[in-house]
């Protein structure tokens, strides 16, 4: 079944993983389309974040390939995986709380100059490109040297994507974003991805809560102990048909 | 019902308050509140405690435990702790006076007692990190082995400072008018290791590695690698200030440094450093081990029994941490 947005940007083909003698992912098939938002849903254990953890390059699969833009690809870590364009947010791991909210953006991928041989900080630049990454997304904060303890869930995830965006991530994986967060900041991170398809930046929204991801996704996948149980465009299926599947 | 959309727009935030947001939210304000209140306590006891003579004294052994309480620092706010360096402090003079007894070049002596404390800091690094015990345990283990080392090397009697070594005392605790040459390395060391915490990747990843390791992880960044530098960096620190303090007294005392890794901690928490990591300050550290010995000299000049030391240590360091958390939290609120 083909997405509408287009062709395929990436394809996890046949990917199988083991932990020891457990069976966590069985063969599963999974793409991605250009500007594409893809819902990914299942119980707990039906291997979603098994499925995420080998896209993003956590660990590499048992069995199967990863195909991005036409090409078989083998990320050895997420740092890779950052490298070919693949982002993931996860709430617990997205920012550093005790940090700023500058220094959380350029985590890792600091901008700096040079004082001879010295390598030093940009702070300044970092605080303004921070600045306009957070625009962009329309978050308005009182100022990128902020602490991100101060900011709300909501906020915190905006930061994440602020940052994912900067950093010209072409596909963003949201690990329950929407988890913990009132209603009305559900609402913002659902704005958060739309936005990112209108920027043709693609993303995978995983999440067992239905409610939320059904809106905002172009296409929905189920997955069950470990094997793809459906694949189908939103507007094919229902809520009621997709929990359903989920709990059948 | 008309006045609401004005009331919405948020008022601009007034200078002073900016301004005071601003201070309160340095790192080292309440560590520097606290030596300010405790130099204004000792000269109100007694006016001697300001005269020259006396901070010569205060500055004197100063950077010993300023140099370990650096190190302590960078390490904790890494996420990590090291008990051993109070043994640490002890071992490397003694390895050194040991190293030039047996007829090696005192310099040479120094070098290879310094690289053996790195290696100290290597083996708890490595220990912590890759078998996964807790550095506090692994630590708390180095302290007794490495104490006890020294104690089996002199057989608990203080070796003799060595006559050769009058040119590499002069070179760390030379005097230089009222203060001695170890001031200024402290002075130096305490300004580099600012930058390299606040200014380069690897300060930002400490932070980081401190903060939230599985961040940093997802990050690319390794935290282990982070610790494991800091633990080095430490046990090298702990090393060079017992050399220093040895070379002051002339003296290779076994006891040297016992009680130092808690004084260290002490420092670091009362300059803000965070026992969870993440957060802290070389500069507050320093502060806090500037305090430190202003109360030791200032209990001293006031007469007070030495017994009041422990006393004062602690209200400084409860009320420190009381401080830290209540300013940080003032800040915060300030949004208006």
């Amino acid at each position: 079944m083909q997405g509408k947005t287009g062709g395929t940007m990436v394809e996890m083909r046949n990917i199988h993983k083991w932990f020891g003698r457990v069976c966590a992912l069985r063969g599963v098939d999974f793409r991605v389309g250009y500007s594409e938002v893809v819902g990914l849903v299942g119980d707990n254990g039906a291997g979603k974040s098994t499925l995420i953890k080998v896209l993003s390059g956590v660990f590499p699969p048992d069995e199967g390939e990863i195909v991005l833009e036409g090409r078989v690809v083998r990320f050895s870590s997420p740092r890779d995986a950052m490298e070919a364009g693949i982002e993931t947010i996860h709430q617990e791991t997205a920012l550093v709380d005790t940090m700023d909210v500058r220094r959380n953006i350029f985590l890792g991928r600091e901008l700096t100059y040079h004082l001879g041989p010295i390598e030093l900080l940009d702070l300044k630049r970092m605080a303004e490109e921070s600045a306009r990454a957070l625009r962009e997304v329309g978050l308005e904060l009182r100022s990128a040297a902020a602490s991100v303890r101060e900011l709300s869930g909501g906020q915190r995830q905006g930061v994440a994507i602020a940052r994912a965006m900067y950093f010209k991530t072409r596909l963003l994986i949201l690990d329950e974003p929407t988890n913990n967060l009132s209603v009305k900041e559900s609402n913002k991170v659902l704005q958060y991805i739309r936005d990112l398809k209108r920027q043709g930046i693609s993303s995978i929204f995983i999440t067992h809560n239905l409610h939320h991801v059904y809106p905002a996704a172009d296409r929905l996948v189920v997955l069950k102990h470990g094997e793809k149980i459906a694949d189908v465009d939103r507007e094919d299926t229902s809520i009621e048909e997709l929990t359903h599947l989920m709990i059948a | 019902m008309n006045g609401t959309p004005l009331a919405r727009k948020a008022p601009a935030t007034p200078m002073l308050v900016k301004r005071l947001r601003g201070i309160l939210q340095v790192k080292e304000t309440s560590s520097f509140i606290m030596l300010l209140a405790a130099v204004l306590l000792f000269f109100l006891l007694s006016p001697r405690f300001l005269s020259l003579n006396n901070i010569a004294v205060i500055l004197e052994a100063l950077p010993e435990v300023g140099i370990l309480a650096a190190g302590v620092t960078m390490l904790m706010i890494s996420g990590e702790f090291d008990l051993s360096v109070g043994s640490v402090f002890a071992f490397c003079p003694v390895v050194m006076v040991s190293l030039a007894d047996l007829g090696l070049n005192i310099w040479l002596a120094m070098f290879v007692s310094l690289a053996l404390c790195c290696c100290i800091g290597a083996f708890n690094g490595l220990v912590t990190l890759k078998i996964k015990i807790p550095s506090f345990i692994t630590t708390l283990g180095g302290m007794m082995l490495w104490r006890g080392i020294v104690l089996l090397i002199t057989e608990g009697f203080p070796p003799e400072f060595p006559s050769e070594a009058s040119t590499l005392r002069a070179v760390l605790v030379g005097q230089v008018g009222l203060i001695r040459l170890s001031l200024l390395y402290f002075v130096a060391l305490v300004f580099i290791l600012w930058v390299v915490l606040e200014r380069t990747r690897f300060g930002n990843w400490t932070f980081a590695t401190g903060g939230n390791p599985a961040t940093a992880r997802v990050l690319g960044i390794d935290p282990r690698a982070i610790k494991f530098r800091n633990f080095v960096l430490t046990s090298f620190l702990a090393g060079l200030s017992g050399l220093i303090q040895a070379s002051r007294l002339r003296a290779v005392l076994p006891s040297a440094g016992q009680n130092y890794e808690l004084d260290a901690i002490a420092a670091a928490v009362i300059g803000g450093t965070q026992l969870s990591g993440g957060v802290g300050s070389v500069i507050g550290g320093a502060i806090g081990a500037l305090l430190i010995r202003i109360i030791d000299n200032g209990l001293v000049m006031a007469g007070a029994p030495g017994y009041w030391f422990r006393v004062f240590i602690a209200i400084v360091l409860i009320l420190a941490v009381i401080l830290n958390t209540t300013i940080r939290e003032k800040a915060q609120r300030m949004r208006y």
